[in-house]
């Protein structure tokens, strides 16, 4: 597969760049918008990434293994992050993400992000997520859920298609 | 009654009040900008000259707010030692990577009232001669970044920001900047490195204190969400306005994030040191208690990395007698009030302004386990004490937590954070430190305890039930 940045993307991302006194300040950015158009950070990124900002491709690379939110692997199209940090955890998000993991036949003992074999859903703990006072909380894909009960959690994984 | 005082978050969460301009302007929004862009000149009585920027800067100074972001440092200090003779342009930062476990607050300014904290920058600019400023917001706040970004376009539409600010010709653009999810990059030169597009690595101090190097090696001021929208307010209502709200040295409001185990646990914004962490915990207007048959256990009053706060301490700590002296006197710890300095004296600190609440159903190594997997995934590991060492002590509290403890596990887990402490390049070697250090202390007998019996299990030949026992936090 050839890789093709959308001229609409681009044109973003040279925007962005404006945003900054150093090019390489946008690496961030551009990998922020890239990973949300194609899933994931692949080499060709990177290298694109490094061209356009006049770097060599380890600058990128130290980013993307440095940062928890970037991945180098596709994951599911839905991606559950469940708040594994102290509050949560007291209101009971290790039941949530069994419950979650369970529901989707993957193995909460398992470490690190986990994905349905069709691809549909990924889960994973990340750690607090700023909204200690609903726990446990949760986020699917970009959106936020508090206070998620089981009931709840099974409504979000139904709103997914 | 001890309750709410509410400045920066007045009409956050008022039914129909919305994140946008139109808003923000029907509640007198922007009003604070204005006037500080109308300041002339002033003479002073000795003949000398205050100009409009140095006039805010002394009144900031003179509010006496401190840093909501966890080190509670004087913001018009901070302020002062920018180098402003260097001839290279001049940086603000604001941090909005709320990233301290148990902290909640800024996301309240930044989704309810993005325009508050905006407005704010833009006088902070306007005070230190900066003509560039970045929010830094975390990464898994999309929203967030969202309403930021329409936010600063409806700012530029009206003129309030971009070149040629209300026809004073003033200069001032503000970009939002995402994070990734590292709780690194809200350490401020750690923050500064990630905004120059390189790992987060926190830079060492000296000689990189931001006010001199900061981004692109140029002075740069950063201050936390809250910190940055409380200008606003003691710009709109007077330095000796806003002193009179809270209390000596702890002046103004600050809005503390409350969690765990507590009936209603929120946040709440108060005037500081007018209200105890008893009352917050317990008192109806905040926390309301623990749950049904519950006692208290321990507190965490600032922050994950604040030290732990055992149910039954009493502290010294000096207050104010009736002849006006410091006098020292024994204090319980639901007594204290919640500021920066009688927590200090307390021997922890409130950092974050967050409280996490933990009764007796606790299983207080689980605890500590924990925040230990916490820090041992953020530590950069730039420095070896602090990488090896939080990783150590995750692993000591891993088998404590999985019946494999020994007994003198808690004294290797003193021994470690004993030698990250001081020994870094940044704070984050303390704010793993301090955890361990303050658990392990306070509780020694339950860590000892649980180290044994996984001993005498396994010298049964069987820990499978005091793990299972142990599992849940
Ligand atoms: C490990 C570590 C994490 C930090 N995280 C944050 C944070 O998420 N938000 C924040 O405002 N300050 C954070 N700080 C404090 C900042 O370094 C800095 O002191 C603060 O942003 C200054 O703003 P203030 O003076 O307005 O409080 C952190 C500090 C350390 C050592
Ligand atoms: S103390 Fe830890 S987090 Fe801070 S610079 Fe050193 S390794 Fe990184
Ligand atoms: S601990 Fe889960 S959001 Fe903070």
């Amino acid at each position: 597969m050839t890789f093709t940045v959308p001229s609409e993307l681009e044109a973003e991302l040279n925007e962005l760049i404006t945003h900054y006194p150093q090019k390489r300040s946008a690496s961030l950015m551009f990998l922020h918008a890239l990973q949300e158009h194609f899933g994931h950070i692949s080499k060709e990124a990177v290298e694109w990434t490094a061209t356009k900002l006049e770097l060599q491709p380890i600058n990128i690379w130290e980013l993307v293994t440095f940062y928890p939110m970037f991945r180098q692997e596709p994951v599911g199209r839905h991606q559950i992050k469940v708040c594994r940090t102290l509050s949560c955890a007291l209101g009971g998000s290790h039941t949530l993400h069994k419950h979650l993991c369970s529901r989707l036949g993957l193995d909460s003992k398992k470490h690190g992000i986990q994905t349905t074999q069709d691809g549909k859903f990924s889960v994973e703990f990340v750690e607090c997520l700023a909204s200690c006072g609903t726990a446990p909380v949760a986020m699917c894909n970009e959106t936020f859920h508090e206070a998620v009960t089981q009931e709840k959690a099974d409504a979000i994984l139904s709103e997914c298609r | 009654m001890p309750q709410e005082y509410r400045l920066i978050l007045k009409h956050a969460d008022q039914a129909g009040y919305t994140p946008d301009i139109e808003c923000y302007l029907r509640h007198g929004g922007y009003e604070a900008l204005r006037k500080a862009l109308a300041l002339g000149v002033k003479e002073l009585p000795d003949g000398k000259k205050m100009t409009a920027q140095e006039q805010i800067r002394d009144e900031v100074l003179k509010s006496g707010l401190r840093g909501r972001g966890g080190a509670g440092f004087s913001c018009g200090l901070k302020w002062s030692f920018v180098d402003r003779k260097s001839g290279k342009p001049i940086y603000l930062i604001c941090n909005a990577d709320e990233s301290e476990p148990g902290t909640f607050k800024d996301r309240q300014i930044l989704h309810k009232d993005p325009h508050q904290l905006i407005e704010g920058m833009i006088i902070s600019c306007f005070a230190n001669d900066v003509k560039l400023a970045y929010i830094y917001i975390r990464g898994e706040m999309p929203e967030g970044a969202r309403l930021l970004n329409k936010a600063l376009k409806e700012a530029r539409a009206k003129g309030f920001l971009g070149k040629n600010i209300l026809g004073t010709g003033v200069d001032i653009e503000i970009h939002v900047h995402r994070g990734a999810g590292a709780y690194i990059c809200g350490e401020e030169t750690g923050l500064i490195e990630s905004l120059e597009g390189k790992r987060a690595y926190p830079r060492i101090k000296p000689p990189y204190f931001p006010a001199i190097l900061g981004l692109y090696m140029c002075p740069t001021i950063v201050n936390n969400v809250e910190t940055l929208a409380a200008v606003r307010h003691i710009v709109s209502m007077g330095a000796s306005e806003y002193a009179k709200l809270g209390t000596a040295n702890n002046t103004g409001t600050r809005i503390v994030s409350l969690s765990g185990q507590v009936k209603r646990p929120g946040y709440f914004e108060v005037e500081v040191g007018k209200v105890t962490l008893g009352e917050l915990i317990y008192h109806e207007n905040f926390g309301g208690g623990l749950r049904e048959g519950r006692t208290l256990k321990a507190i965490i009053p600032g922050g994950s990395s604040s030290k732990v706060l055992k149910a039954g301490e009493v502290f010294k700590v000096k207050k104010k007698g009736e002849d006006g002296q410091w006098v020292p006197v024994d204090m319980n710890l639901l007594d204290l009030p919640y500021d920066f300095d009688s927590l200090q004296q307390a021997g922890s600190m409130s950092g974050s302004g967050a409280i996490i609440v933990m009764d007796d159903s606790v299983d207080i190594v689980g605890v500590l386990a924990n925040l230990g997997e916490f820090y041992a995934h953020e530590s950069c590991g730039q420095c070896t004490p602090c990488r090896e060492g939080s990783l150590w002590m995750s692993k000591a509290l891993h088998r404590l937590t999985h019946g494999h403890g020994r007994k003198e596990d808690a004294n290797y887990l003193l021994h470690i954070a004993q030698n990250i402490q001081g020994r870094t390049i940044c704070a984050f070697g303390e704010a793993c430190a301090w955890p361990v250090l303050s658990f392990v202390k306070k509780f020694k007998d339950e860590f000892e305890a649980r180290g044994a019996a996984d001993e005498a299990n396994a010298a049964q030949g069987s820990h499978a039930a005091n793990a299972v026992a142990s599992h849940k936090v």
